[in-house]
């Protein structure tokens, strides 16, 4: 019985090495052929070259789907964090008969299929009239990315001591004084935190900005009619790469913000809880 | 500094807090039923009870952080109808102590004094001084985070005192810390309450602490204040069983009320015979029947011949032994339970054996008649 | 504690004298949710409400008969082509939810309770690359699989197949390989949470009892850690029943899945209310599909005691 408790530990750290390999791996890949000469994704190596990446700024659909993509990233983080600021701190601070399932509802697009989603939308979009604009996606993206914002806000609200506001009402100041001079600074790095991964996730969805976009293109929307074309890889997969770095620093950040938000309240959780 | 507070103290009967007809209910659920309370400059004065016997309800209403449902209160004078927290002139230190993370230790203590835009030196003053009050000068450029839980008292304590409150109310400020700081704690709390002659109002549920601190007690239980008084008359004089009991150990004898006066009670009890004792304040009579209280450590074992005027004799049934003193429970003849009595041990009690035939004297000054 | 036990009881009933507008809590904090819940009500309640409406209507040339029918709930579920997509996506997603959470558990336990020090960086790494772009993972599965790409050619190099194979990619195996890697993160963290909420004197309690360190933890870390399991199982069946971009670029033919039939029928095929029937019968068969797992779940933790 012994030997199996000792032996357990060493068997699980290898499976979990194993398992980060599975997870990182496919991933790596994308890197690795963006430098490669030839067209082709395949081993060995044919060479080493970074005119795949210089390329990139001499196309004028790509810049347009760059700005698309920014455009889009930016409105849906800043408004799906407004909303969730919102429902937040009502999640978190009171309590009120059906607040669960609102709470279940504003969620939901987390479990649902997104293709579900994107094509119920759309199906009203038209009815209502709306012609399909970037304007309609920064709607999707929205719904998708409030949830995340929820889940980022709540673990940086929730330890938040009721008691610190009183306080701060106790010693003379004002309501808008306080939320000022406490509340916001003491949840500062939370809504960061959530306008970057809520930018990240719109800078990378496909599907409902595929459904509900017009004419104009987002990154992964270009990148999706790019794939067509074999010849063009190459360039796929460097913009790709450019695209998980970014991911990767965004997030990097927001965990980090969230962390210090977190710990500020004195509260685990977050996107892992 | 502190003798100038002093010295501006007024008249010491002064009414600071004027508590009257206070009424919250939630629902149908009454959390303060009808109290009224007066409390005076200067006082250090705790309000006592069992978890959700709405101490604490008042205690926020004071503050301003609940309003009454009826009745009214008010501070200095000034009635506080409508008065939001930020504008009262009282402040508070809370349980969780409510230290602002994000700021350090001066910064959360200069935090009210912001709004009185004093000029840079002055403030620096008023901050020095209040660390230096509660004994943490030095300490002003710690973070908040990381300080221990008697440091975060403290600056809760200076941030408060710092705003010269002419009431500070403290919110269970002690029942974080462990036992050997909290008597520390108290110590100190009462100490600095005298320095700067601030009325303190202070919420607990242990009674020791209200004990020792306090000026006066008020003793609350379900929404209603019980009896309120100086800590001696509290322990001695309760007036019903609920305080009593609350209040630390109590045998309670049945009586049956032969005569009532003006000023004392003949009553008869079993193992006690007849007694006259002197009649509470408060007491209201409820039927023929009454209580006839008196506390283990009023009772003393009679050694070898040794006599009282009144003694009782019974058996000694079980022994705990507690260091500097010895619980001995005593059946008597004619009681229905036991006397829980407390000696200390310099004589001997610990070495009493069950079964022992002992005799216990008593002062009849130490029998507390209460209502049933 | 107390102050919060008697200060603020769950609702605030009576009034305020200052503020009558906002005397209660339960108004304050419904009105400060409101604008989010109006905008899921306007942009998921009421989208799916119309997509079922949808589908009881018929499509009549590029305009909506708006009569009440069932037909393209009879199609959807008869014809043998919906009914094998159909077939297809449970099958797929039911195998991709299992083989997620048989693998993400392990890595789960491992970090919960031989994670020490570094527990925070492991979850950290393995969140990471679940906040790269979906699109991109699925194509570095495609670069992976392909005819030409790093396995055949990698197993090529390697001298343990002459010729490139054609297996590996547009198939549904390929679909589950990516889909299990895709969705890893997403079964990993319920189950962490609901590990780190075991308490660990009862595993000691259960030690101490007699049983051995497998006993233990069938008998009680597995049933405890259930609903983490059971929710991660459900977080990823229902998303990949319906997932478009992964049969669309790794499936080929033998991979293709519902979803893709849906995007035909608001697409080139232009029939929406089949489209909206084939979502709605989606969504419905794999509600089914998951309050099923969920009993099997519930059936298997009984058996365990």
């Amino acid at each position: 019985m012994t030997a199996i408790r000792r032996f357990l530990p060493g068997w699980l750290s290898s499976y979990a090495v194993l398992y980060l390999l599975f997870l990182y791996l496919p991933v790596i890949f994308l890197p690795i052929f963006s430098i490669n000469t030839a067209a082709t994704p395949k081993f060995p190596l044919s060479g080493v070259t970074l005119h795949w990446y210089e390329d990139l700024p001499r196309t004028p659909a790509l810049i347009d789907a760059t700005w698309n993509s920014l455009i889009v990233g930016v409105s849906a983080a800043i408004l799906s964090t407004v909303l969730g600021i919102l429902a937040a701190r009502s999640i978190t601070r009171y309590r009120y008969p059906g607040r669960r399932p609102i709470n279940g509802l504003i969620m939901a697009p987390l479990v649902l299929p997104e293709v579900i989603v994107a094509i119920s939308m759309l199906l009203v979009m038209l009815q209502l009239g709306l012609s399909l604009s970037l304007f309609t996606v920064v709607l999707g993206h929205v719904l998708v990315c409030i949830p995340y914002s929820m889940t980022v806000l709540t673990s940086g609200f929730e330890g938040f001591d009721r008691s610190l506001e009183e306080a701060s009402a106790d010693l003379g100041e004002s309501a808008f004084g306080t939320f000022r001079r406490v509340t916001l600074p003491m949840v500062a790095p939370a809504i960061i935190s959530s306008l970057l991964v809520c930018f990240t996730i719109s800078l990378d969805e496909f599907i409902i900005a595929f459904f509900l976009t017009g004419t104009e293109a987002t990154l992964p929307i270009y990148i999706w009619g790019q794939l067509r074309f074999a010849a063009k890889l190459p360039g796929v997969l460097a913009l790709g790469t450019l695209l998980l770095f970014a991911s990767f620093l965004l997030m990097t950040v927001a965990e980090i913000l969230r962390r210090r938000a977190a710990r500020r309240t004195q509260n685990e959780g977050g996107l892992y809880a | 500094m502190l003798e100038r507070i002093q010295s501006e103290r007024t008249q010491p009967d002064r009414t600071m807090i004027e508590i009257r007809d206070v009424t919250r209910s939630y629902g149908a659920f009454k959390a303060l039923d009808n109290a009224s309370l007066s409390i005076r400059e200067g006082e250090f004065f705790s309000l006592l009870g069992p978890s959700g016997c709405g101490k604490t309800t008042l205690l926020r209403m004071i503050a301003g952080f609940d309003t009454p449902t009826s009745g009214s209160i008010a501070v200095d004078g000034q009635p506080m109808d409508g008065i939001p927290a930020n504008r009262r002139p009282t402040n508070m230190v809370f349980q969780s102590y409510a230290i602002f993370p994000h700021l350090n230790v001066e910064q959360n203590v200069a935090y009210g004094l912001r709004r009185l835009r004093l000029d840079a030196g002055e403030e620096k003053r008023r901050v020095e001084e209040a660390l230096a009050q509660v004994s943490l000068t030095g300490l002003g450029k710690r973070r908040a985070t990381e300080l221990s839980g008697g440091q975060r008292q403290r600056v809760a304590l200076a941030r408060a005192l710092v705003m010269r409150p002419k009431v500070l109310l403290l919110d269970e400020p002690l029942s974080a810390l462990d036992k050997k700081l909290r008597e520390q704690m108290q110590v100190e709390l009462r100490r600095l309450q005298q320095a700067v002659g601030i009325t303190f109002v202070l919420v607990t549920h242990d009674q020791y602490e209200a004990l020792a601190m306090s000026d006066r007690i008020a003793v609350m239980f379900g929404g209603r204040i019980a009896q309120v008084a100086s800590p001696k008359e509290i322990y001695q004089r309760p007036v019903n069983r609920q305080v009593a009991d609350f209040l630390g150990g109590m045998n309670f004898v049945k009586a049956e009320i032969v005569e009532e006066n003006g000023a004392s009670l003949v009553l008869d009890t079993l193992g006690f015979g007849r007694v006259k004792t002197d009649k509470p304040k408060a007491f209201v009579r409820n039927g023929g029947n009454a209580t006839l209280g008196i506390r283990p450590e009023r009772l003393r074992v009679l050694w070898d011949n040794a006599t009282a005027k009144f003694e009782v004799a019974g058996k000694v049934v079980e022994r705990h032994y507690f260091g500097e003193i010895t619980h001995l429970i005593v059946e008597i003849p004619g009681l229905e339970k036991p006397l829980s009595v407390t000696e200390t041990n310099d004589f001997g009690a610990d070495d009493i054996p069950v079964g022992t035939s002992i005799r216990l004297g008593y002062d009849p000054e130490a029998l507390v008649a209460m209502a049933d | 504690m107390t102050a919060a036990a008697e200060g603020s009881p769950p609702l605030r009933v009576a009034g305020s004298r200052r503020s009558p507008l906002l005397q209660s809590e339960a108004a304050q904090g419904f009105a400060l949710i409101s604008p989010t819940f109006v905008y899921a009500l306007i942009l998921l309640v009421l989208p799916i409400l119309v997509v079922i409406a949808h589908s009881f209507w018929t499509q009549n040339y590029l305009t909506i008969d708006h009569t009440f029918t069932l037909e393209n709930y009879r199609i959807a579920l008869t014809e043998p082509i919906y009914r094998d997509l159909l077939w297809r996506s449970l099958y797929i997603s039911l195998t991709v939810s299992l083989l997620t959470v048989a693998l993400a558990y392990p890595i789960a336990y491992f970090i919960s309770f031989h994670g020490g020090r570094h527990k925070s960086l492991w979850l950290f790494l393995i969140t990471i690359p679940f906040w790269t772009s979906y699109l991109l993972r699925v194509m570095s599965w495609k670069v992976i699989l392909g005819y030409n790409g790093v396995l055949n050619s990698g197993l090529m190099g390697l001298g343990i197949i002459q010729e490139p194979s054609d297996a590996l990619l547009y198939n549904s195996t390929a679909v589950i390989i990516t889909l299990t890697h895709a969705w890893a993160t997403f079964a990993i963290l319920p189950i962490f949470v609901s590990l780190e909420k075991v308490d660990r004197t009862l595993v000691e309690a259960a030690t101490d009892l007699g049983d051995g360190p497998l006993r233990s933890f069938l008998r009680v870390t597995l049933p405890l850690s259930a609903p983490g399991v059971i929710s991660a199982a459900l977080i990823v069946m229902i998303p990949t029943v319906g997932d478009y971009v992964t049969p669309k670029l790794v499936g080929g033919k033998d991979g293709v899945m519902i979803a893709n039939a849906i995007q035909a029928q608001f697409g080139k095929a232009s029939n929406w209310p089949l489209g909206a029937a084939l979502s709605v019968t989606t969504m419905i068969i794999v509600s089914l599909m998951a309050g099923a797992t969920v009993l099997v779940f519930r059936a298997l933790q009984r058996l365990a005691r």
